[in-house]
């Protein structure tokens, strides 16, 4: 057994700035399930906001600015003193990371370059170029390095050892070599990322399969809001890689196949810059509605940039066109759909990242603390992580008399043995269904009907099939023998949470009968203040889910109708 | 030129994959499977394919599958690339030979251990060494942040490390990726760390083992040339070796 005071899983942005908090203080380790900086956070383009007012004429930006556009984005679901708690930390975040020596672009003063970022009043957003998660992440891996932190990579946590309302520690699969390992803390912080994967067109990175939050909820933990599912408007067709929203922030145009800039019809005053979901559903629309391309996309039309611009602004995008799609879009313009793109709802936490359970935190977007509501701000996501992987250390690292807890080896050997008999019975169903089949079924139901658009029947057929794909997961056999790099074993092992996530994804769908942010019921296209301004809580029970609801803070800003 | 974006017939491809594993012992082989597949389909997404459909037991790293995460380095029909990054219908034919990056261990088919590379990147001490407290003191102009992008812009994949024929004949050279880290500081206007990494890589081990074969600049997947970077340490010892000689004989007159 491996003994830490605080385990850290998941080694992106959030969980490397709560190690980075915690090193030098607290006995701390990362466990990952890829090396760090495979991570998908180095993923994230356009920027993060802050509102530094560095840009010409955004001397008037401000901290409460900055909130009330991500509670107006959210369409006021997000908590509203936490997101301020997050706007005001903002600015020390990117000051933090300056002097950890990201190399953001910079304006002819040396300042950080911001740009125009969708449902922002100003231009907020630091970048680095169109890579800022990549230099966020390594610059953070740097410092993690620096303050020569344990890292256990190429572990994939299964199981977080709860008993009597504490976490003992977790349960992780070795997957150089082989087998399971327990893992003993006093503290146990979740950074695990969201649960993209659970859709088929996704832009997340194809490790993104919303463990954590399944393991929270078998360990009786509440996830909230996990119906709110971001669509990103422009994620290359075919491969759904990410295009960045910066590409829209500099200039670029969405165009329909009768060459119109059709968000004139959508967003007559913040056009192509409108949030995501309303720009997401005004491409599937066009779509749906004929003017789109055979094949189901729409352009977004670099050239009004020119030639330097995009060399300069967005190089990554540019190589990715060529690699991906063997395409410049100096010359011509970019062949986008919307897909999957993120995780509002999450394990649930307060402000500091707490949970249900004393000892068990949760970060980044495996979390919803929430900051993002129902719908998620471009730009705010990065800054999610910084923020509160720090308020997490720092909670940590302020609770010195709970570092006398002392976790129990017969709870950690109990979980091992449950998860190790789980294998075994695996292992011994050679024959079994495979997981590919309940895999393919899961993610295209929940594309197909869970999607941009939504409603009744369609959801509650998806939630009774992912149901019935639940129970046959319990038929499903591995017939690879244990050893180094078992990725059967590790794919059966994340599908089991995948169902999971599924399944509450469905059914807080079904119950909300509203439309609000990402979350549009063509059934119910008018957001319900009055019956649903409230988060959606579930938890499992007895292998069942059950659902409550809890009120949303909104001290800072009365809901108002959301137009752009 | 028709657009590749246009969906594309399914050709069959032949892919020849290498297979070994450490812990079991035995001799390497190669494996092959046949596939039918859009030719748009990457090398990743054929393995992917390959390890659902046909043979679990495959192994190989992934992650982000968009070539900025840098999991998947390998030997795609002798040449060093990304999987997810080469696509079946920019290969000359149909069949696909892959085998694991060399000069590291193979530990299971195509995953390769990565730890000395790792080591080679903890070596040059990979962070800014200045000791800014002020809020804003760390500045940097634009021109000088273009100075560093293409060093900033590796994604660590080893494809680089791996090419290098010195990083196979001499296991203590530091290494492309690594000198090119360590230059990515040296050359940052705001770095302040003293001459102890470079007097470390002024080494036939370090700066000097490099013979500019330019493997490295060859197949990065990012457009680095980790060449500029060795260069430049080069450069930067030699100056500092020149200001010394000066700073003595301006004390001794």
């Amino acid at each position: 057994m491996i003994k830490h005071d605080v385990l850290v899983v998941g080694g992106g942005l959030a969980g490397l700035r709560a190690a980075v908090g915690l090193a030098g203080q607290r006995d701390v380790a990362v466990i990952s399930k890829v090396h760090p900086l495979r991570s998908h956070s180095g993923a994230a383009q356009g920027g993060i906001n802050a509102a530094m007012g560095n840009a010409p004429g955004a001397a008037a930006d401000s901290p409460e600015k900055h909130a009330f556009d991500t509670i107006k984005g959210s369409d006021y679901l997000a908590d509203q003193a936490a997101v301020l708690e997050m706007c005001r930390l903002a600015p020390e975040a990117i000051n933090e990371f300056e002097r950890w020596g990201a190399p953001f672009s910079r304006f002819a003063e040396g300042t950080v370059a911001q740009r125009p970022f969708g449902g922002a009043g100003f231009p907020r957003t630091c970048y680095a170029a169109d890579r800022t998660g990549h230099v966020l992440l390594h610059t953070l891996y740097e410092q993690l390095v620096r303050r020569g932190v344990k890292v256990y990579d190429e572990r994939a946590v299964t199981r977080l050892a709860v008993a009597d309302g504490r976490c003992h520690g977790l349960v992780a699969y070795n997957l150089k070599q082989g087998r399971f390992e327990s893992f003993a803390a006093k503290f146990c912080v979740f950074a695990t990322g969201g649960y993209g994967r659970v859709y088929r067109d996704s832009t997340n990175a194809l490790i993104n399969t919303g463990s954590g939050i399944a393991m929270a909820l078998v360990a009786g933990i509440a996830v909230k809001d996990l119906e709110f599912v971001q669509f990103h408007p422009t994620t290359l067709l075919g491969t759904n890689i990410l295009i960045t929203e910066g590409a829209r922030g500099e200039g670029g145009h969405l165009i329909n196949r009768e060459a119109e800039r059709f968000m004139a019809r959508y967003a007559p005053r913040m056009m192509e810059l409108a949030p995501r979901d309303i720009v997401a559903r005004s491409i599937q629309t066009e779509i749906n509605e004929g003017r789109g391309y055979a094949g189901g996309y729409v352009h977004l039309d670099l050239r009004p940039l020119g030639k330097a611009r995009i060399l300069e602004r967005l190089p990554g995008i540019r190589q990715i066109c060529l690699d991906f799609a063997g395409l410049d879009p100096v010359e011509e313009p970019i062949p986008i759909q919307p897909g999957q793109h993120y995780s509002m709802g999450g394990i649930d936490t307060d402000v500091r990242g707490r949970t249900t359970i004393d000892n068990f935190y949760a970060a980044g977007e495996c979390a919803c603390v929430s900051v993002h509501g129902a719908n998620r701000l471009g730009g705010n996501s990065l800054l999610d992580t910084l923020v509160f992987g720090r308020l997490v250390a720092e909670d940590i690292i302020a609770r010195q008399g709970d570092f006398s807890f002392q976790p129990q080896e017969a709870v950690l050997g109990r979980h091992l043995a449950l998860q190790t008999a789980q294998l075994e019975a695996m292992l011994g169903r050679a024959g079994g269904v495979a997981q590919r089949h309940i895999r393919e079924s899961l993610r295209t139901l929940l594309t197909e009907q869970v999607g941009i658009f939504r409603h009744e029947s369609a959801i509650a057929d998806a939630a009774e099939r992912i149901r019935r794909l639940r129970e046959q997961y319990a038929t499903v056999g591995c017939r690879t023998p244990p050893g180094p790099f078992n990725f059967e074993i590790l794919q059966a092992l994340e599908l089991e949470g995948l169902l999971y996530v599924a399944e509450v994804i469905a059914q807080g769908a079904l119950r909300r009968r509203e439309s609000r942010g990402s979350h549009f019921r063509s059934d119910y296209p008018a957001r319900d203040d009055a019956q649903w301004l409230k988060h959606t809580l579930a938890r499992l029970d007895g292998g069942e889910i059950s659902f409550s609801y809890a009120e949303v803070d909104t001290s800072q800003h009365a809901p108002q109708a959301r137009t752009y | 030129m028709r657009p590749k974006h246009e969906p594309t017939e399914n050709a069959s491809f032949r892919f020849e994959v290498f297979r070994y594993d450490a812990a079991a012992g035995g001799p390497p082989r190669f494996q092959t499977y046949e596939l039918d597949v859009s030719r748009q389909t990457s090398v990743l997404e054929g393995l992917l394919r390959i390890q659902d459909e046909q043979d679990p037991s495959l192994a190989f790293r992934y992650s982000c599958r968009g070539a900025v995460c840098g999991s998947c380095g390998m030997s795609i029909n002798g040449r060093l690339n990304l999987a997810c990054r080469v696509q079946l219908h920019q290969l000359v034919d149909r069949r696909v030979v892959l085998e694991p990056l060399p000069g590291l261990d193979v530990v299971k088919d195509l995953v390769v251990d990565m730890d000395p590379f790792w080591e080679k990147y903890r070596q040059v001490q990979p962070w800014l060494h200045a000791e800014i407290t002020a809020a804003d003191a760390n500045r940097m102009s634009e021109p000088q942040r273009q100075q560093i992008d293409q060093f900033v812009n590796c994604i660590l994949c080893g494809l680089c490390h791996a090419a290098c024929p010195v990083t196979k004949s001499d296991e203590r050279f530091t290494g492309p990726a690594a000198l090119a880290k360590l230059y990515r500081f040296l050359a940052d206007s705001r770095e302040k760390r003293d001459a102890t990494t470079l007097e470390q890589e002024n080494a036939q081990a370090g700066m000097w083992g490099c013979h500019t074969i330019m493997k490295c600049s060859e197949v990065c997947p990012k457009d680095v040339r980790p060449t500029d970077g060795i260069r430049g340490l080069r450069r930067k010892l030699l100056s500092q070796k020149f200001k010394q000689v000066l700073g003595r004989s301006s004390r001794e007159t």
